[in-house]
């Protein structure tokens, strides 16, 4: 990428669509199944990735000229850690109930390789703006991912959406079960999958 | 402190069967579906996993309770255990490298990896959360790292046979993975309320 430099709407673009990270690049996988079993779990966990991913890009920027690059990935881990504790701080004051659900992966976000890829590739190499452009785009298009996978899950396991019923009746309850996850993420992978061979002639990038 | 065997029995089944890490709590999946392609690879990763895991746990755990809890530092918790275990994994792959060469050409590309594992980083946060005892936290993170191993072996043994089955071409890859792994996790279902701790 650091060949043509793109303008900063398109970064933002390429990180939702191009490399989204759980549809196309497939990393971050684990949260992506562990709390879209509603909607309101996946968006705040979305918007969390999005902060933290927009402020570690810009740290790195800020520090590139000074990391020594045999260092940088412990420096890398510790910009990530205080950003990923002042979320973990921050939600568990004002977002109690949410928090008492996905806390756990609010704190793995520390672990997340997509942040940790997008500083070492991007944020590490490029200015300041365009690493914020690029790492907003990327927690947008993990967002739009949690969004995505937690609207099918939540209307098809619970009939409802942000816990509001929607549709009457029996759902299918295996689709809030750990299982309906790797279903759901299965299936909506194959289907971006078959939308881009279909109409776009590309060969389906997901697949390993 | 006395040991109370059955209920550190009761820990490792229930962390490695009942409370699964990949099939039950979804974590670790990056390298899951990522070494899980070869068999070989699936065994040496589980078993470097394992080792890495029960270490660092227990540097985790002695330096939250004698550093982190006297001096009131517990909030920096996540940031202290990310630096353990990235510290403890980059130390032990310079050592293995000089004690073992052998050992190192087999099992070094694994360690690389683990750092970026989720579950590494999970159990010390649990064991805090929880407030194991030592031999309560050495003992989850063992079992965490059987089921992860068990995990990965089965679904290594699977994805050995998918690759001459006949799949759909937008599913070829991770989308069928991902629906066996949903498979599996429903057979892992059944172990629920097996033991009740």
């Amino acid at each position: 990428m650091s060949l043509k430099p793109k303008s900063n709407i398109e970064l933002i673009k390429n990180g939702m669509f191009g490399e989204n990270t759980i549809f196309r690049m497939a990393i971050s996988l684990c949260p992506s199944i562990a709390v879209t079993n509603g909607m309101k779990n996946g968006v705040a966990l979305g918007i969390s990735v999005v902060f933290v991913q927009t402020m570690v890009n810009m740290t790195i920027s800020l520090m590139r000229k000074f990391i020594h690059p045999k260092i940088r990935i412990p420096i890398f881990m510790l910009v990530i850690a205080g950003y990923v504790t002042i979320i973990d701080l921050l939600m568990a004051t004002y977002a109690r109930p949410i928090y008492k659900e996905i806390g756990l992966y609010i704190q793995i976000i520390v672990a997340f390789a997509s942040i940790f890829a997008r500083a070492e590739v991007f944020a590490s190499k490029n200015k300041v703006f365009s690493s914020m452009c690029d790492g907003f785009g990327m927690g947008l298009g993990f967002l739009l991912a949690m969004i995505v996978i937690s609207f099918f899950r939540e209307l098809l396991g619970k009939g409802a959406l942000f816990g509001i019923p929607i549709v009457s009746g029996s759902p299918l309850l295996i689709m809030i079960l750990p299982a309906g996850g790797f279903l759901a993420v299965g299936l909506l992978m194959g289907f971006f999958n078959w939308i881009d061979m279909r109409f776009f002639g590309g060969k389906g990038a997901s697949g390993v | 402190m006395t040991i109370d065997f059955v209920k550190l029995f009761q820990l490792i089944v229930s962390s490695a069967l009942i409370n699964n890490f990949v099939f039950t709590m979804f974590l670790g999946l990056c390298i899951f579906f990522g070494v899980s392609k070869k068999m070989e690879t699936a065994v040496g990763m589980s078993i470097t996993f394992t080792m890495v895991m029960v270490v660092s746990a227990a540097l985790s755990w002695v330096v939250y309770q004698f550093i982190m809890i006297p001096l009131q530092l517990t909030f920096l918790k996540i940031i202290v255990f990310i630096g353990i275990v990235a510290a403890f994994v980059q130390s032990a792959d310079t050592i293995m490298k000089k004690v073992s060469p052998t050992m190192y050409y087999k099992l070094g590309v694994y360690l690389a990896l683990i750092t970026t594992n989720c579950i590494i980083i999970a159990v010390p946060l649990k064991n805090a959360g929880e407030h194991y005892n030592f031999f309560e936290s050495m003992a989850f993170a063992l079992g965490s790292g059987i089921g992860f191993g068990l995990a990965l072996i089965i679904m290594a043994s699977i994805r050995e046979k998918l690759e001459v089955a006949d799949v759909p071409r937008p599913f070829k890859g991770l989308p069928i993975s991902f629906i066996l792994a949903g498979l599996i996790a429903l057979a892992f279902t059944g172990f629920s309320g097996l033991i009740k701790l």
